[in-house]
């Protein structure tokens, strides 16, 4: 099995760079916000490890909100974010993309502070790969390549398979045999391939069982301060609940028109956001825990095709800025932006709350689930104002949605099976 | 004398009648598209039209057998302005921009919306005969009547309305209401509504489906299934010093522009009924009965709207009207007999928040964290409950199948699609984008709605033209190569004021 990683190599443009940088962007695209995957700055269709990527300038409308706590609105930088998902670990992809893309990504980094024309890219960019405090994959282990092969397979079975009634498990079970055959001699002729899973790095097991259990152990070791705190934990939670600021206003019209340019291209669409959190060590230490939490159940609950009830995210992350002032989250998701808004409040209210809660203005919560979001109007008004363009996106499998590739996988793990029941083999062909 | 209200209950005289009612007496309709020529004139019959309201259109309910009903209305007159109209009545952009970003920014405002709506290739609102540009209605004004009374209100209407605007169309429907001009009958499936308020507002998690939809869902200024108070332009109290306007509920020193209106969607469908049947007796190979089973697998009913998922012999014949609409897809989650991309699946998918399982907290929990695999399969599509539309259009064109089939090759045949909703974003666009025009519905690949769709294909060129039927004992059956059936020659949000409202932005300065 390949894992999957990401990187989040973030930086702050210098002063007067930001046009110029805009225009450069935008040549990279075919259509408003999408990646032409052959472009000549940075081919993305060439790398096949990589999933979903994305080059966004971090502008934060909404950096003035903290003047409802009064105090007075941050200095913050203007960065450039630029985020990918891939199999494998993030060093060799960067590493790749730093040698077979070098001149296109300099000339990117260029726009950026202290970016040293002379110096080591790979180095540099390393450096500005920011950590990520939690990170959510839709199916660990699925590869790419694996997601295209599979893909073309599906594609070739279901226009060979015969779709009459079959009289009998027994014809159900020929019925497969000959697509498994026929599969055989499409692979004899190099017209298909099915790679097998590679092995799984080591490094990667030792460092998820040792996360596994590490999480736990120092969440037990803290349980009994945790214990005796609580009531006054309690105290501070709801105290801030029944006094913070909402700050949902409707977002401008052009800001909203923005981002609906660059949506609904493909089946699947971008989702960048940002914002500061409430003032306050409270917040900043809740938010701390919950990540490290949300993050430990992507990495060891929800692996396989799922957070929560949501079942079409690919790729999700939290991340951190300016000290854990502000927090940035990205998605990649099927479907459009008001389904993607109506799941979350719909299926996993509760959890946006859990998180999101603790950033300024979000509609108002009780006992930290209940509320928020459910509150529709302000959730939606808030959740747009905090999106911001996604100027670059790159996705490697166009057309198709998680749906897609969960049945496609199901159709290959059906094919390679030795042996399968009559009704198995119905079933199987019931995929296609 | 009216009987003793509640203080909750609402004020009937001040709702459009077409909230209670499709009007379903008065065969005759059409609905003029108009636009402003002199505003002054305009606000001065604004301010006067006779528009219907719901208590005018009333029957008593559950009351005293022996109070007889005060006789229908012989005419009736329904108004409603798109952002276009309020803007060229002077309307303030503040009031303007209260209401919801798509009603102001318009159906045709936005190539965005178009991908989302299927208003693409032959539909896209360049194309259209009416509703883009310079083409967008300011005022839409339904008019019905019973048997034989449409042309003289027409004609008194159309005076009235001479001074102060111009007609930009007028859209004629058909008599004939119950079958749509594929052939199906129609208007089954409605909402209900929770007039009486009964449905307790507030925030929890629905079990079960249900069709009861709380009053907020279609009438502005009401709780809706949230419990929360769509968005729509509250005014201070100074802007309404007549106090012409109702309070808000939830903000009691605001006067409440949107009380007791709702969004109006309309569309015209031109439908290719010869090309639908054609179409489906190839696919049938001739067999006449094949094709209408085709037919019927599309539309998830059959032709006389019996639902396929409820659907026997026995039933078939037997069908009364109530039982046309009781049935969820629960039994068939392979979609065996009703299969998962027909029509009204789609349209309507009659499911609850969280998906079937065990009583109990345990199971409740389980699912809610989506730990159930089997339940998983089953909530790709969840929560219906927010994504209803009450439906009132009419069709035009010929009233018969037989005579569509009979008449001359690109006859204008159609539907005059309406619906009525408190939030178009979560109701008409997300049922027309997510789940009609979605090619990834429920799990499916390459197919979208079988009778709206576009088959424009994907932007990855995966074609969408397919239309799958599962079979209990094989691979799906799978119809290819759909034609379009339906084109969008014009459409338009509205917004369909509470009579109060409307007088108030005939009076606005």
């Amino acid at each position: 099995m390949t894992p999957q990683s990401h990187f989040t190599v973030v930086a702050p443009l210098a002063a007067g760079r930001e046009g110029g940088l805009r225009e450069l962007l935008d040549t990279m695209n075919s259509a408003p916000g999408m990646a032409d995957p052959g472009n000549a700055m940075l081919p993305f269709g060439a790398f096949e490890r990589l999933h979903f990527a994305r080059l966004v300038l971090l502008g934060d409308p909404t950096l003035a909100d903290v003047e409802a706590y009064g105090f007075r609105p941050p200095q913050a930088p203007l960065y450039l974010a630029f985020m990918g998902d891939c199999d494998g670990p993030a060093r060799r992809m960067l590493a790749d993309l730093s040698q077979r893309a070098e001149a296109g990504l300099r000339q990117i980094f260029a726009h950026c502070e202290g970016f040293d024309a002379h110096g080591d890219l790979l180095t540099w960019m390393l450096a500005h790969d920011t950590p990520v405090a939690a990170n959510y994959v839709n199916w660990v282990g699925r590869s790419v390549l694996q997601i295209r092969q599979e893909s073309a397979l599906q594609r070739v079975l279901s226009a060979k398979v015969v779709r009459r009634p079959l009289a009998s498990g027994a014809e159900a079970q020929a019925a497969r045999r000959g697509l498994i055959t026929f599969v055989e001699a499409e692979k004899q002729a190099g017209r298909l391939a099915l790679a097998p899973p590679e092995r799984t790095p080591s490094g990667w097991r030792i460092a998820k069982f040792a996360n596994l259990v590490i999480v736990p152990l120092a969440g037990l070791i803290a349980l009994p301060v945790l214990i005796v705190l609580l009531p006054w934990l309690v105290y501070l939670l709801r105290t801030r609940e029944t006094s913070d600021p909402e700050i949902c206003p409707r977002p401008q019209a052009e800001a909203l028109q923005a981002l609906q340019d660059l949506e609904d291209r493909d089946v699947s669409n971008q989702y960048t956001a940002i914002g500061s959190l409430k003032p306050g060590r409270f917040r900043r230490w809740l938010l701390s825990l919950l990540l490290v939490l949300v993050d430990y159940a992507c990495r060891h609950v929800f692996t396989r095709g799922r957070l929560a009830r949501v079942q079409t995210i690919h790729f999700a992350r939290w991340v951190f800025l300016d000290d854990k002032r502000r927090v940035m989250f990205a998605s990649n998701y099927d479907g459009g932006h008001q389904a993607y808004m109506d799941d979350f409040i719909n299926k996993v209210g509760w959890g946006l709350n859990l998180l999101f809660s603790n950033g300024l203005g979000w509609p108002r919560t009780r006992w930290l689930i209940l509320g928020g979001a459910r509150i529709e109007q302000s959730f939606k008004r808030y959740q747009r104002r905090h999106q911001i363009p996604t100027q670059v996106w790159y996705k490697a499998y166009p057309g198709l949605a998680l749906v897609d590739l969960k049945r496609n996988q199901r159709i290959r793990e059906g094919l390679e099976r030795e042996r399968m029941s009559d009704a198995q083999a119905l079933a199987w062909l019931r995929l296609l | 004398m009216k009987a003793q209200t509640p203080m909750h209950e609402i004020d009937r005289d001040d709702i459009q009648g077409l909230l209670r009612s499709g009007y379903g007496h008065h065969t005759e309709a059409c609905f003029l598209l108009l636009r402003i020529k002199d505003r002054e004139a305009a606000r001065a019959w604004l301010a006067a039209a006779p528009v219907t309201s719901a208590a005018m259109v009333e029957r008593p309910v559950g009351t005293d057998a022996s109070i007889q009903p005060e006789p229908l209305p012989e005419t009736v007159l329904q108004l409603a302005l798109s952002s276009a109209g309020l803007r060229a009545l002077g309307i303030a952009d503040d009031v303007i921009e209260g209401f919801a970003e798509e009603f102001v920014s318009g159906m045709d405002g936005d190539a965005n919306r178009a991908r989302r709506l299927g208003d693409v290739g032959a539909s896209a609102p360049e194309r259209w005969q009416w509703g883009a540009g310079q083409r967008v209605p300011h005022v839409l004004v339904l008019l019905y009547a019973l048997p034989g009374h449409l042309d003289p209100w027409r004609r008194t209407i159309e005076q009235q309305c001479m001074a102060g605007f111009d007609t930009l169309a007028c859209l004629q429907t058909a008599d004939s209401l119950d079958r749509e001009p594929f052939g199906f009958r129609d208007g089954i499936s409605q909402p209900k509504i929770d007039w009486e308020r009964q449905r307790p507002a507030r925030d929890d998690a629905q079990l079960a489906y249900s069709n009861l939809s709380c009053l907020g869902e279609f009438v502005l200024g009401y709780p809706n299934e949230y419990g929360g108070y769509t968005d729509r332009p509250l005014l201070d109290a100074q802007r309404d010093t007549q106090a012409t306007l109702p309070r808000a509920e939830d903000a009691p020193d605001q006067a409440d522009l949107g009380r007791n209106g709702s969004y109006l969607v309309l569309r015209q469908l031109q439908q290719d009924v010869r090309g639908f049947w054609t179409f489906l007796d190839g696919a049938a190979g001739g067999d006449t009965d094949q094709r209408e089973r085709f037919a019927a697998a599309m539309v998830g009913r059959t032709l006389q709207g019996v639902p396929l998922v409820a659907a026997t012999k026995a039933s078939d014949a037997a069908a009364s009207s109530a039982d046309l609409n009781a049935f969820t897809y629960q039994s068939d989650p392979q979609g065996l007999r009703c299969p998962l991309g027909a029509h009204i699946r789609r349209a309507n998918p009659r499911n609850a928040d969280l998906p079937a399982g065990t009583r109990g907290i345990i199971s409740r929990l389980i699912r809610t964290l989506g730990f159930d695999e089997e339940a998983l399969q089953q909530d790709l599509v969840a929560s219906t409950r927010f994504h209803r539309l009450l439906r009132r259009g009419r069709k035009y064109g010929a009233a018969t199948l037989a005579e569509s089939l009979a008449g001359p090759p690109g006859a204008p045949v159609g539907l005059h699609f309406i619906c009525l909703g408190a939030n178009l974003a979560r109701q008409f666009e997300f049922v027309q984008d997510a789940w009609l025009t979605g090619t990834k519905f429920d799990g499916l690949t390459a197919e979208s709605d079988p009778q709206l769709g576009t088959r424009i294909p994907a932007p990855d060129g995966t074609p969408t033209d397919g239309y799958s039927i599962p079979q209990p004992d094989g691979s799906d059956r799978r119809i290819t190569g759909l034609p379009r059936f339906v084109t969008v020659l014009g459409g338009g949000y509205f917004f369909l004021p509470g009579i109060r409202a409307l007088r108030y932005l005939a009076a606005a300065h």
